[in-house]
């Protein structure tokens, strides 16, 4: 077959927040490209993504949980161009999967996480936390869609998106979708966008803390929520550690 | 010290200070007390820089230099310390990165070096023991989950750690036990009372009771009514608002 896939445009509901000139350059080859992950029967296992320069665009990820599966995924997206990272996951009867994103920049550009979550068989439960920081006129964006089969009964769903736009011209999206077809089920979601707390940053410069450091530390404390589930320690520090070296530099 | 000079701002667009003029000289404590409204916050959110508290006249001069023309951390590094009536909570830092951050940006402004995690460390359990907090706390995060007593508490280990020269505690009793009040007043005394041959000290407290100045005692009582300071006098004129009220000494 040599069919020529046609560019997506805002238009199309799961690109709706996407920067339509960044949507125009894509490759199309490249838009028909998945990772696939598939994970045994009780096994476990994470993948840590730090989408900066080295790679933006568009990258895809499928994950296949089988039963009692435990997949997690902790992602920055923090290119200076258009990013943007698709999970598509597939949990089977008690699977589990946890993600956490962060989109993280300044310059024009937008930074996207787009999540579909199939709660395919009964008890399976998935957690997703997004935090979006940014200033300049970048935007950040969090599309999770949660489908809930028929007989997936006692499925535990959550999403949690927070932003915070460090200065005007800065924005940020939210769009949960939840499909669900069971009765015996709960979805949790929940988002906000707004500005640093200016209190805190007066209570920390009251004792002696200049406005950068504090940001810093402001910063961190609201992103760390992202990696908490991420269990090995030093990695989350290097992870937590490479989205607050965006701060550094930028002409707050 | 402090010298503040016929000083005017405005919050929200609305004059709340209106003229005040107050000296504090090395060595000694004020206490101000005033009517709920009267400025006494304000006052010294004005004095810490704090945004949207808009001077619009006066001066204020502290340790020699012009108050007003420095931010609000320089205003910290070079010896003030605003004790919050009511402290701020910081989810996801904690009191120990919170002040190891704020006693080394002091020394690193002043040109000093900063302390080691273990030099800190020590410093914060002497202060901690000294105010009879908990040293566990500090590991928590700033002031969240706090009682109104020990955000209070927690300010005067704050203090004791960065061991200013120009303590401004705004309402630090409200909140407190009576032993914690007792706590209270001693540690304000270990940290702020001038010593022979020590750094130079000086305490403003704004209260609304006596009981607190049982224990730090005042050599000058301020009365704050309206935005600015209406009357002045020693120790006895607390005791004497305590009796009479605002409206009958101040009127
Ligand atoms: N953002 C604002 N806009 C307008 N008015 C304000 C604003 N913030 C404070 N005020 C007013 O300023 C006045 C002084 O407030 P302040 O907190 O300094 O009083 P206070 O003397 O500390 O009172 P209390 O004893 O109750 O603590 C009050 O009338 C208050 O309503
Ligand atoms: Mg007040």
């Amino acid at each position: 077959m040599n069919q020529v896939l046609a560019l997506p445009t805002t238009h199309d509901e799961a690109w709706r927040y996407a920067d339509p000139a960044a949507l125009a350059a894509l490759d199309p080859g490249e838009l028909d490209q998945w990772c696939d992950i598939t994970l045994s029967p009780g096994e476990a296992a994470c993948r840590v993504l730090v989408l900066d320069d080295a790679s933006p665009g568009v990258q895809r990820l499928r994950l296949t949980l089988a039963q009692g599966a435990r997949g997690a995924i902790f992602a920055i997206a923090s290119a200076s161009a258009y990013t943007r990272l698709e999970v598509e996951v597939r949990l089977a009867r008690g699977a589990h999967f946890e993600f956490g994103g962060v989109t993280v920049g300044s310059g024009d550009a937008t930074r996207e996480f787009v999540t579909r979550v199939i709660h395919a068989e009964p008890e399976a439960t998935s957690n997703q936390v997004v935090r979006s920081v940014h200033w300049g006129r970048a935007t950040g964006n969090f599309l999770g869609a949660v489908h809930v089969a028929r007989d997936a009964q006692q499925t535990d769903a959550a999403q949690n998106f927070r932003a915070i736009l460090l200065e005007k011209g800065a924005s940020a999206n939210a769009k949960p979708e939840l499909e669900i077809f069971a009765d015996d089920v709960k979805c949790a979601h929940g988002a906000a966008i707004g500005a640093l707390d200016d209190t805190a940053g007066f209570y920390m410069a009251a004792r002696g803390i200049p406005p950068e450091v504090a940001r810093r530390l402001l910063v961190r404390a609201f992103i760390a929520d992202a990696f908490v589930a991420l269990e090995d320690e030093a990695q989350r520090d290097d992870l937590l550690e490479q989205a607050v070296a965006r701060l550094e530099g930028s002409r707050l | 010290m402090l010298r503040i000079d016929n000083l005017h701002a405005t919050v929200g667009g609305k004059e709340i200070l209106k003229g005040l003029s107050l000296n504090l000289n090395a060595g000694e404590v004020h206490a101000i007390m005033g009517p709920n409204g009267a400025g006494k916050s304000t006052l010294g959110y004005v004095l810490g820089g704090r945004p949207g508290y808009e001077v619009t006249g006066g001066t204020v001069t502290f340790r020699g230099q012009d108050l007003l023309a420095l931010d609000p951390h320089e205003r910290a590094a070079t010896g003030l310390f605003l004790g919050f009536q009511y402290p701020v909570e910081i989810p996801g830092v904690s009191f120990v990165q919170f002040l190891r951050e704020a006693l080394n940006a002091q020394r690193n402004t002043r040109g000093e070096e900063p302390l080691s995690g273990g030099e800190f460390l020590k410093l914060a359990r002497a202060k901690a023991g000294l105010l009879k907090l908990d040293m566990e706390m500090l590991k928590r995060p700033v002031n969240v989950g706090f009682s109104g007593g020990e955000k209070k508490r927690a300010e005067m280990v704050q203090m004791g750690i960065l061991d200013p020269a120009l303590a401004i505690l705004d309402e630090t009793d409200s909140g407190l036990d009576i032993d914690a009040l007792r706590v209270v007043g001693e540690g304000i005394n270990a940290i702020m009372r001038q010593q022979d041959g020590g750094p130079d000290k000086a305490v403003l407290l704004i209260t609304h009771y006596q009981r607190l100045l049982d224990y730090v005692k005042p050599d000058f009582v301020h009365v704050l009514a309206g935005g600015r300071i209406v009357k002045s006098g020693g120790p006895e004129l607390a005791l004497q608002l305590e009796a009479e009220g605002y409206e009958a000494v101040a009127a």
